[in-house]
Order: structure tokens, then sequence, then C-alpha cells
């Protein structure tokens, strides 16, 4: 038992700082600062996988066979760590952490070969076909109706229904989508795991702004309508009706990720905050005992979760995930990034009011005025409503609450 | 990096895990806690003797097997899991530890001792007025012929009734706060002038005040470099802090596991309580605070050689959690047991006092998340 890096693996993390200086340049650093949602918009998320595909970087989990660095748990360790400390954009996950593991596992060898290299490459975006604006945590209810037929082109799925909080649904070349092929089954049988081509006829995406006031075109989640949507049966995953056992499987990717080397930045960054801040008795923020003990109480959970992922990760193999024990990391991850939220805006003080988007002074026919307030304020408010989604995604946190007693504690 | 056990330390896990099994049930505990002594000597060197427990985390030089931190942890997890009142702690962690770290010569002399379960040590460091600051000493140690004269009081001594020596810290130089000029010294816990206040505590160990009236203290005795002690008294206190982590982990597993029994087979309005989602909910979130104990434990004991910053910040880390977890995990374990939570029959109200107890030693929750801000955040001069 030891948290010693070896010779090698302390190379190797300087291969990664030396990296980052190069790849992460000023225009993603300008995105980055700007985020209020920890995504950047296509074309910067776009450009900052593809630095790290040439890097053969893009996918620390993959096992080698598909493309993956074939890392260390320390290496994959040490790449987190030093890109969260330096503020990089994390990747869109869609594809390459959560349909891309479905595909190894469940996938046929047509499917994979198809999927997995231009995943990859960030070639092409996904986004995630699960909830239903009446299938929310309940998610084994969903009705989208996928009915089987045949034509000329050959054996397909109708699909009807919709699908909502669709993240980045507008950017998306494809969707991994549940759908219902079965009301006969028990109800979690009767689904089947199917991929979208969104150019496909009879697919609509409506936008739904979340709090944090997205500009058009930039919003986070959306719903998709689907009228009619032909879908061959070649393009589902596995066997019809086995869906729902894939659809887990995913989610312990999706949940299992690690959050303790970016908790541990943001905290860095709301001390900086707190350091430039006026306390109560003309002091720093930073040195108000009320302050420092919200922070510190924050760093330990921080160091807490961090702990927690080392040791659940520290003995799994690439491309294998950890099961339930995801489900506390998702957990404690997310309510400890909305606390974070919280304090940065509390940090803020006032200036966390300002609110001009881009474009606001043109649309209302006035000249530009100067950037108001310090410049790492405006986006601490938006950032601290967008992440009360923390801990509704993935499986609300009372879902997970849920799970833990079932599966865990098997009460 | 590994978070794995190695062989040897697994099986220093399952052994005591067996034997504790075998010898350390609830109603046996709560019998030896109510005898005169207080504790069982015989159990004390039972696992000294047929283990070779107390050995694990010293050198081989000084008949042990080379173990350290790890070893603490695993140890007084598993202590904790039983609610072993016997002192590893202050004999082996805090006492074996000055010996080690203080002193070749007397680490010769009283490490075989303390292995073989012949001596047994409390750490009297605290004072009445100093809570969880580590150079705050008014004990004085006055320079005399061949050695030192000491007279002070010492505040709550845990296992000082059962100690056969005592490290005792005292100011051979500076004001009562200064934190240079304060040394450690190996005194046996029966030289003249020496004088316990002996008690139980809430959790049903014993422990002393011990007031020193100008007890004489040999040259040989010193432990550590004179008037330069507060280095080693801070390491130590984070061993002991970690060490407490640990237990409290024994603990709160013990809890967890007992209160999901308890309410699958507790019936109120036809059905098991555990059926019910709020308490289900409930033990979710103990099992998170337990599990994120445990993993700040391992990473502490991990960093116990570290360097005194990255030390100090990893121990604090840990300490100011297993606090918090052991009030959520404790409180929650006896309400779900109701009534039967509050009384003294079930263990389960013995293990919160147990939590509780660990939180008001060796620096609360509030203390180490002061010292974690301190550490990471230096006040702006």
């Amino acid at each position: 038992m030891n948290l010693d890096f070896s010779p090698q693996e302390l190379q190797f993390r300087d291969e990664v700082r030396a990296w980052i200086t190069e790849a992460f340049d000023p225009g993603l650093k300008a995105l980055m600062a700007r985020t209020k949602n920890g995504y950047l918009d296509k074309e910067g998320q776009v450009r900052w996988q593809k630095k790290l595909f040439e890097r053969g970087w893009a996918a620390p989990n993959w096992p080698e066979e598909y493309g993956g660095p074939g890392w260390t748990p320390a290496q994959r360790y040490l790449f987190q760590a030093e890109t969260a400390a330096a503020g990089c954009p994390t990747v869109s996950p869609m594809g390459l952490k959560m349909v891309a593991p479905v595909i190894m596992k469940y996938g046929s060898p047509e499917q994979k070969a198809r999927f997995l290299p231009p995943i990859l490459r960030s070639d092409i975006w996904w986004c995630q076909g699960y909830s239903e604006p009446n299938s929310g945590s309940d998610l084994a209810s969903l009705q989208m109706r996928a009915e089987r037929g045949r034509d000329q082109d050959g054996e397909h799925y109708v699909l009807n229904g919709s699908k909502i909080w669709t993240t980045h649904a507008q950017w998306a070349d494809w969707m991994f989508c549940l759908v219902r092929t079965s009301r006969d089954a028990r109800r979690q049988d009767g689904i089947s795991f199917v991929l979208v081509d969104m150019r496909t006829p009879g697919i609509t995406v409506a936008p739904l702004p979340t709090l944090d006031g997205p500009v058009a075109g930039q919003q986070e989640v959306n719903q998709v309508f689907f009228e009619n949507v032909r879908v061959p049966v070649e393009n589902r995953i596995g066997e019809e009706g086995l869906g729902w056992t894939y659809a887990k499987y995913l989610l312990e990717f999706e949940r299992g990720g690690s959050y303790g080397p970016m908790l541990r930045q943001q905290l860095t960054k709301v001390a900086r905050i707190a350091a430039n801040e006026p306390g109560e008795d003309g002091g720093r923020l930073l040195d108000d005992p009320g302050f420092r003990r919200k922070l510190a109480e924050l760093h330990v959970r921080a160091a807490a979760l961090e702990a927690s992922e080392l040791r659940l990760f520290s003995s799994v193999a690439s491309g294998t995930s950890i099961g339930a024990a995801s489900s506390m990391l998702k957990l404690a991850g997310t309510e400890t990034i909305q606390a974070i939220s919280e304090l940065a805006v509390e940090a803020a003080g006032p200036y966390a009011l300002p609110f001009v988007q881009d474009g606001w002074a043109e649309q209302q026919g006035r000249p530009a005025g100067p950037q108001i307030g310090p410049d790492y304020a405006a986006p601490l408010a938006p950032r601290y409503f967008n992440y009360r989604k923390a801990s509704i995604y993935a499986g609300s946190n009372e879902i997970q609450r849920n799970i833990i007693a079932k599966l865990v504690l098997g009460l | 990096m590994d978070f794995q056990f190695s062989e040897e330390q697994s099986m220093l896990r399952d052994t005591l895990a067996r034997y504790l099994a075998d010898h350390y049930d609830f109603e046996a505990r709560q019998a030896a806690l109510r005898s005169p002594a207080g504790w069982r000597p015989a159990c004390w060197k039972a696992l000294a003797q047929e283990l070779g427990l107390l050995g694990a985390a010293f050198p081989e030089r000084f008949g042990g097997l080379g173990g350290g931190a790890i070893e603490h942890m695993i140890v007084m997890e598993q202590f904790g899991r039983h609610l072993v009142v016997e002192p590893y702690l202050s004999t082996v962690v805090l006492g074996g530890g000055a010996l080690l770290h203080g002193s070749e010569t007397l680490a010769a002399n009283w490490l075989p001792a303390i292995i073989g379960g012949e001596a047994t040590v409390a750490w009297a460091h605290g004072e009445p007025r100093s809570r969880y600051c580590l150079h705050d000493v008014a004990t004085s140690a006055t320079r005399g012929e061949g050695g030192w004269r000491l007279s002070g009081h010492k505040a709550v001594a845990v296992a000082a009734p059962w100690a056969t020596h005592l490290v005792v810290s005292a100011r051979t130089a500076g004001q009562r706060s200064d934190r240079a000029g304060i040394s450690l010294f190996w005194i046996e816990r029966n030289a003249p002038g020496v004088t316990l206040l002996e008690y139980p505590t809430v959790d049903g160990s014993r422990a002393a005040d011990i007031l020193l009236d100008n007890v004489f203290v040999p040259d040989s005795a010193l432990l550590g470099a004179e008037g330069d002690a507060l280095a080693l008294i801070e390491r130590l206190s984070d061993d002991a802090a970690v060490a407490l982590c640990a237990e409290a982990g024994g603990a709160m597993s013990r809890m967890l596991a007992d209160t999901v029994d308890y309410a699958r087979q507790r019936k109120q309005f036809g059905v098991p309580i555990a059926t019910f989602q709020v308490l289900q909910h409930r033990m979710a979130d103990m099992y998170v605070q337990l599990e994120q104990t445990v993993a700040l434990t391992q990473v502490a004991a991990m960093q116990a050689g570290a360097d005194p910053a990255q030390r100090a910040l990893a121990a604090s880390a840990a300490k100011a959690q297993a606090g918090q977890a052991g009030k959520f995990v404790g409180q929650a374990a006896v309400q779900i047991h109701g009534g039967m939570g509050v009384t003294e029959e079930l263990a389960v109200g013995h293990y919160f006092k147990r939590v509780t107890a660990i939180d008001l030693q060796f620096g609360s929750a509030e203390h180490h998340l002061r010292r974690y801000a301190d550490l990471l955040y230096p006040a702006a001069a």
C-alpha cells in the first residue's frame, strides 16, 4: 500500500504538463474562462478533442485494442489531475465515455468498426436519448415506440415519441436511444438500444434554455421529437429487448467519472476570488474565519472524494466499470461541485449580479459598454444555477441513494 | 500507487479479526469495563505474545515485523469494530513512536518490552488550558544535577491508569505558547512526585489527570532533542489522529451493519422499517460517510512518512472527516434503532459513545478544519 509514483510515471506527468502548455492555447483558455456549464462551444470542444486524439490521449479509459493509450491506473490519475489542475476542458462524454464502452461490450464487429474509430477521432458528435417527458427517475417506464417493419431497403424500426434533456442534440450526428420494442414483456424487457442518425427525416430538435441563460444555439439541453423516424435494424446494439441491461451498463460509466481533481481546481479558483475580495473587517475575505471554515470543509470533501476515486479506480482495468460504487462517487461529486459553485457566488458578492450576455447591447440598440466588475465574476451565478443539474442528471441523487440501499446495503 | 494490502497485512487483519471475534464479545467487554481494573491485561498479553500484534509496526532490529502506519491502521480498524479499550494507541502508536523516533537508546531498552506486552504507555501532553494546541505547554522542566525536575498538570491522559510509563512533555525553555523550548521525557508511572487522578471516561475507558510535583527525570530520559520536541509531537499527534480515524472507520462499519440488520428485522406498520425510503436514504448516506472516511484514512496512513506539511494536510483532512462522519453515522444509527438505540443493552449506543470520544481526542473536526485552512491558505501578513 503506497501512493508513490514510479520514475516512469513521474516522467509521464512531465510529458502531460509539457503537452498541456502547448495544446491548451489562449483561444481555448478564453473559452474555458467564460463557460457557464463546463463545456466549450462545439468548435472549441472538437478542436480540443482532436488535439487529444493526435497525441493518442483522447480515450484514457479505452482498452488498447480499440485505440486506448494502455495507461496504468496511476497514469490515468496523473492525466486527470494535471489536466484538471491546468483548468483544461473535459471531453464531451456522450461518445468517448458513454456509448463507446457499450459498443465495445455489446456491439457487433461491424458496429465496432463503423463507430469506434470516428468516436476516437471526435469526427462524430453523440447525444443521449434516455429520458422522456414522462420518464425521468423511472426510466424503465419509457414509452418511445419502435415498430418493426420491412421494406425494399430491409428491416427497420419506426420511431415515434420524444426524448428530453438531450445534451447538445443540436450539434449531434448520432443519438444512442432507448426505445420500446415490446409492450408484452416485463417493462424492462421491452426496451432496446438503438443508434439513430440525427439526419434521418422526422427528427426535430427544440431548445430548452436552462437557468444560466444560454445564447441562441449554445443551449445545453433540448427536447427531441421523433415522427416516423426510420432506423435500420442493424443499428440496434445487441439483442432486441435487452436494451435495459446495456443502458444500465452505460450509466455506470456516466456516473463513474472522476470528480476529485476538478473539484480541487474549482476550490483553488474560489480561494483566488476570496483573496481578491474584501472581508467584513477590511481584510481579505480569504482571512474571514467563517469563510475559511466553509472553504476547508469543501476541500476535505473534495479530498475524500479523490481518495475514494483513487481507491476504487486503482484496482480497475481499462474499459471496465466499478459497478454500484459509482453511485457513491456521483452522489458525493455532484453535491460537492454544487456546494463549490454556491461558495463561489458568495465569494464574489454583489458583482455576481451583472448578467450581460454576448450581443445584449446590440439587441438593445446601445453602444457596447465596458466590462463590469472583476473578470471572474460574470459566469459564477449562471454556473451556480446551471450546476443544480448535477444532482438531477444521470439518475437523480435520490435514485443513487436507492441504488446504494438496494445494491450495496441489500435493503 | 497501490491501495492493496500486502499478503502479510491481510494476514494480520484476518488473524486479529478472528481473535477478537472469539475473545472480545460485547458482554465480556462490558464486564471488564465494570471490573476494578477496567481492562483485561491478559487479553493485552495475548495480543502481544500469541498474535505478535504489538510488534507489527516496528523495525526488525527491535524485534518488530517491519511495518508502520498501515499496520497501525489495520489494528485500530479492528479495535474499532470490537470496541477494544486496550491501549494500542497510547502504548504502541504514541509510546512506541516516541521511543522509535526520539531515542535509539531508550528504544533499544524499552521497545522490546512494549512489543512483549510488558510495558504500557500513556501520552501525557495535553494540559487543562491547552485544548488542541500542541505548543501550549506550561509544565516546566528545570535543569538540575544529572537531569531535570518536572512540575505541572497533564490533562485527560487516556489509559494512564493502566500504564507502566508516561511520555511527558515539558518546557525546558521559553514561554507557555512558544513553539521552541518544548522537550519530551520517558518517565516511569510510579516515579516519586507523580500523582494520578484516575477516572472513567464517557466511552467506558479509563484516564487520569496527572500531577507532576518536582519529579526527577535523568538526562537519559530525553526523547528527541532538548527544547526541540514540537516536530516530534506534531508527527506523533498526526499518527495518533490517523490511527483514531481507522478506529472510527471500524466503529462506523459496525454501526452501519447493525443498523441495516436491525432495520430488516424491525417491523412497524406491518412491514420491515428497512422498506421505508427515508430510512434507506439515511443508511445510504451513512455508507457514503463511512467510505469517505476509510478512503481518507488510507491516504493519510500512506502519507505518514511524507514531508510534514503534506502529512499534516492528509491527517487533518482524515480527522475532520472522521469526526463529522462519526457524529452523522452514530446519531443516525441510534435514531434508526429507535428507543433501543438509547439503551445500555445494545452495542450500538456504545459505538456511538466511542466515535463521540474519538472526535474529542487529538483534535476535533472543527480544530482540523481550521488547521487545514491554515496549512493551505496562510493568513495574509
